[in-house]
Parts: C-alpha cells; structure tokens; sequence
C-alpha cells in the first residue's frame, strides 16, 4: 500500500486559516490503513480545526468527507455538492489522490494535509516500511524476493557494499542490509549461484527517470 | 600492457608495489596537491586521488589527477557512481584519458548522509561492478555502454576495492570474484588492521585462484592518536580494528611512533602472505609520514616511473 504520513498540525492549520471555509477529504483506502488519512484522521483533524479557530476566534466553516478512493474519479464524484460551498479543500490522501482532486476541481485551491511517504508493508501495528519504488521491472526473482532498489540505500545491484556490517546498513542501523537478507534467502533457497551472477546496468526509462508513466491496457480501454 | 600506467608496469613485473592515497582540498588551490604530491611522489608508484570521500566536495579527482600527470606522477583516479550517472562518468573517462591518465578505480561511493550535503539526491545509476564491465568495454570493444562506438578508445587499468572485513564474510570473495570477471585489473583492499581476518579472506581468494587473475594489493592507515583508532573503531562503516591496536596506542608513550610501528608490522605481515602483490597507504590526513613508513619496510626506492613522452599531447592518441 501506499504509506503516508499527516503533516504537521501547525502547518495544517497555518493553511486553513488562510480560508473561511475549508472542506477536509479523507481517504479511505491505504491511507485508512496506514491511519494518516482515513475517515477518523479526518474528523479528529476537523475538530482540532473547529477548536483551533473557536480559540482564535477565527472565522472558519469546516465540511469534511471521507470518500472510498481519491484516486478514482468515480469516487470523488461524491463530493462535488460540498466542494461548491467552500473555498478549498484539504486532502488527506496520497500525492496521486490530492491531484485527482486538483483536476476534478480545476477552481479550489487544493491543499495537501499529508506527506506521501513510500509504497510498503505493516510491519505491525504502527511500524510501516518501504519494500518497493516502483522502478517498472521487478527482479525480485534474481535476488531472493528482496528489492535491492528499494531497500538499499545505494540501490546496488550486485551485492552489499563494504559497509554492511553485522547484517545492518551503514545508513541506519536499524535497517536491515538488503544485501545480507538477499544472500541468506539465496543461500537457504539452494539459489547461492544468482549471488555470482552479474545484474546487468538497469533500464531506467521504466522508473521515473523516462517521465511521467502510464498504463494503456488494450482489452480494459472503452 | 593495456597501458602506459606505471602501476600496470610495476604490478607486470612482480615487483611488490605501493600505491598511496591523496585526498585533494576543499578548495581550488593547486599548492595543496603539489604539497602532498611531493611527500608521496618518490615512495608510490601510483597516488590514489579520492572523488569527495565520504561525500563530502573536494576538488574534483580528475583535475587533481590532471596536476599529479604534470609532475610526471601516475595517478589513480577514483571515480564513485554515487554523484555521476553513465553519461557522466564515460565522458569524465575520455577526458581523464586524454590528460594520460590510465588508471581508475571504481567505486559505489560513501552514501551521502555521511557527508556535508546529506540532503542532496544521490544518483546510483550504476553500481561499482557495472562500472567495471562499462570501463572494461570502453577500453576493450571500443565501444560506449550504449553499444556506440568510440574513435579513439580510452587505454585505461581498471581497479576496484574490496572490503574483506564487511560482511557477508562469504560473500566477500564472491563480489571480488564478480569484479574479476567483469574485468577488474587490480583490487586495492580496505584498511587491515585484523591480519588473521585479512589471512582468512586470502585463503578464500587463494582457493579461487582469484589472485592469479587480478593484483591484489593490501590497504593499510597509520594512525596517528589512540582518540583516532578509538573513533575509527566506533565510527567508520566498513573498518575493523582489533580491541589490541586501541589498547597499544592508549598505552603507547610515542602514540605516533606507535602507529608507525602498527602499520610497519601490517605491512610486513601482509607482504608475507602468497597473493598480495602490494600495499596501498590510506595516511588520511598524515601524508608526511608515507615515506617514513615505506623507508621502514625496505621498499624504497621505488622503480622509477617511465619517462613521458614529451609529445604525447601532440600525438594521434592523446591517451597513448
């Protein structure tokens, strides 16, 4: 899923004081799920808005919305009745969420109430990690089922570099060393020759470094 | 000989060889490389030029490379593929080369978190081995990784390092055998301070043969100070000190001396072992005390470096 975390609240409130009326959008997928974005993160943040403005003594109507998906437009759909009574909107999805809604409503000031952070995994309850970048060619199957891109700080293809020690990254060590998790996998696998073979250079164009990316699937297009 | 480098010549010739590393200044003083290179140009056959260690911006290891050429000096140029992506690095390589400069040591690079810009992006558009194999085609096939072909190709020795103090311990000599095959000349390994650690990794090599198919050549650091050995244990990725060489230099009543004496004993250690066929000096920071130590182990005078061509810069290939 993808991993988010809320701003940080003196910004949030720095942005909707700006406004006299603000309308807070949740999430209701993998915002939900990672609890930065989901109906209840949007209602506890409208009432620290509500609160925030009474204190102040600011002028402020708040609306707020939880929709299934930001990233759909059908579901964004749902909030065009309350879009129109405000002026601006605050998203609490992903990236991709918030600039559906930019699109939807080319005429609101569109905020985002959220940091996108990664596309990853529960580790468990309230530990979420990065497990991939969405490079546009999975070689999982080379190295183990453990992302070298994604989970190497130098995103190295052909084995740990010289500071992988005690099977933590120089970087960060809580981290785990990508290189020392893929060599043991391999190693239990019975699959130690990958380790000698070399990875060739990565076609970058499918990773972001060739543009903006689409899917086109033919037999689902109308 | 794929080259005019020195090292390539002294390596070819069985003689136990001694590189030494420069580290060029955080400015655009070219005095600081002549400084340096005077100390280390009569006890090296080649001077290692770091490409921003640790991440942290040096003057470029090319141009410092380009100044050692013109004392008659024999660089190594680091190249990391932290900062550089392809294009970069092959265009950097013409250029090196038509300066005369054939040697190279490729790197991935210390990540930049550890250096003074840790908020930059950093590239990895290649790792360490790929930039072998890219080097090794540029030279070989005359051809850019692209599949395109170079008119005058770059005569380069290409080096790599290995860490065989990091771990996955087994899978060291497995990342020294990928460097070989992807065409690596010589291997300059990190600093050995634990000699049985350094003894079992050889024998691994050994097994493999793989010494006969590159010049491996053994790192060393003196240190200077017992507050150095104790920050390099505790803090630098990658370096394994024994509790032993702490407690000789907290002892010691010539802490410098005593370092001297640590790194002259590696050394001599290491010269004994069957594979390593030099040593490469990491006096970061102690430059001065390069040719003390090479004096000590009786490898001086160094065979002396082949004489220019005075016209090379005139000449069809620029490299030659």
């Amino acid at each position: 899923m993808i991993v988010a975390e809320q701003k940080p609240i003196a910004e949030i409130i720095s942005i909707a004081f700006k406004h006299k009326s603000i309308l807070v959008v949740g999430c209701g997928t993998c915002v939900t799920v990672c609890f930065a974005g989901g109906e209840k993160e949007g209602k506890t943040l409208s009432s620290l808005l509500r609160m925030k403005a009474q204190m102040e003594q600011k002028l402020l109507e708040i609306e707020e919305l939880t929709v299934e998906r930001q990233c759909d437009h059908e579901f964004i759909e749902k909030i065009v009745p309350l879009a129109g009574k405000v002026e601006a909107i605050l998203s609490l999805a992903c990236g991709a969420g918030a600039q559906l809604i930019a699109e939807k409503f080319p005429d609101k000031i569109v905020y985002p109430g959220l940091n996108t952070t990664f596309l990853g995994i529960t580790e468990k309850q309230g530990i979420w990690k990065e497990r991939c970048l969405g490079c546009g060619t999975c070689l999982l199957d080379k190295t183990g089922g453990i992302c070298p891109i994604a989970r190497c700080a130098k995103n190295l293809l052909n084995g740990p570099c010289g500071g992988s020690q005690e099977g933590k990254c120089e970087v960060n060590p809580e981290t785990d060393c990508a290189w020392q998790l893929i060599y043991e996998r391999l190693k239990k696998l019975g699959q130690s020759e990958c380790l000698e073979e070399i990875i060739p250079v990565k076609d970058w164009s499918t990773s972001r470094d060739g543009g903006p990316r689409k899917v086109i699937r033919d037999d689902l297009t109308l | 000989m794929k080259t005019d480098s020195n090292l390539e010549k002294v390596l070819a010739s069985g003689e136990f060889a001694v590189t030494a590393e420069l580290g060029p200044p955080r400015g655009a003083d070219p005095e600081d490389i002549h400084k340096k290179a005077k100390l280390l140009g009569d006890c090296a056959d080649a001077i290692n030029i770091t490409d921003n260690q640790t991440a942290i911006v040096r003057m470029s290891s090319i141009a410092a490379g380009i100044l050692l050429k013109q004392r008659g000096l024999d660089p190594v140029i680091q190249i990391v593929t932290r900062d550089r992506n392809r294009i970069a690095i092959q265009s950097d390589v013409l250029g090196a080369a038509a300066h005369g400069i054939n040697n190279v040591l490729c790197l991935s690079g210390d990540h930049q978190k550890f250096g003074d810009h840790p908020t930059s992006k950093n590239v990895f558009d290649i790792d360490s081995i790929q930039l072998i194999q890219m080097l090794k085609k540029m030279r070989d096939e005359k051809k850019f990784m692209s599949g395109a072909d170079i008119d005058v190709a770059p005569r380069l020795f290409i080096g790599a390092a290995e860490n065989p103090f990091a771990d996955p311990f087994e899978f060291r000599v497995i990342r020294l055998s990928k460097k070989i095959s992807a065409g690596t000349d010589f291997i300059q390994t990190q600093a050995v301070f634990d000699v049985e650690k350094f003894e079992e990794w050889m024998k691994l090599v050994r097994k493999k043969e793989l010494h006969k198919k590159t010049h491996i050549l053994a790192g060393v650091i003196p240190i200077k100070s017992a507050k150095m050995a104790k920050y390099m244990k505790e803090n630098v990725a990658g370096l394994r000190i024994p509790d032993e060489i702490v407690s000789r230099m907290e002892k010691a009543k010539d802490v410098k001396e005593e370092g001297i004496k640590i790194c002259t004993e590696t050394i001599e250690r290491v010269r004994k072992i069957e594979g390593v066929q030099g040593i490469h000096i990491m006096a970061v920071a102690w430059e001065s005390i390069v040719p003390k130590i090479v004096e000590r182990v009786g490898l001086l005078p160094r065979p002396p470096i082949r004489k220019e061509d005075s016209n090379a810069n005139e000449s069809k290939n620029p490299n030659g």
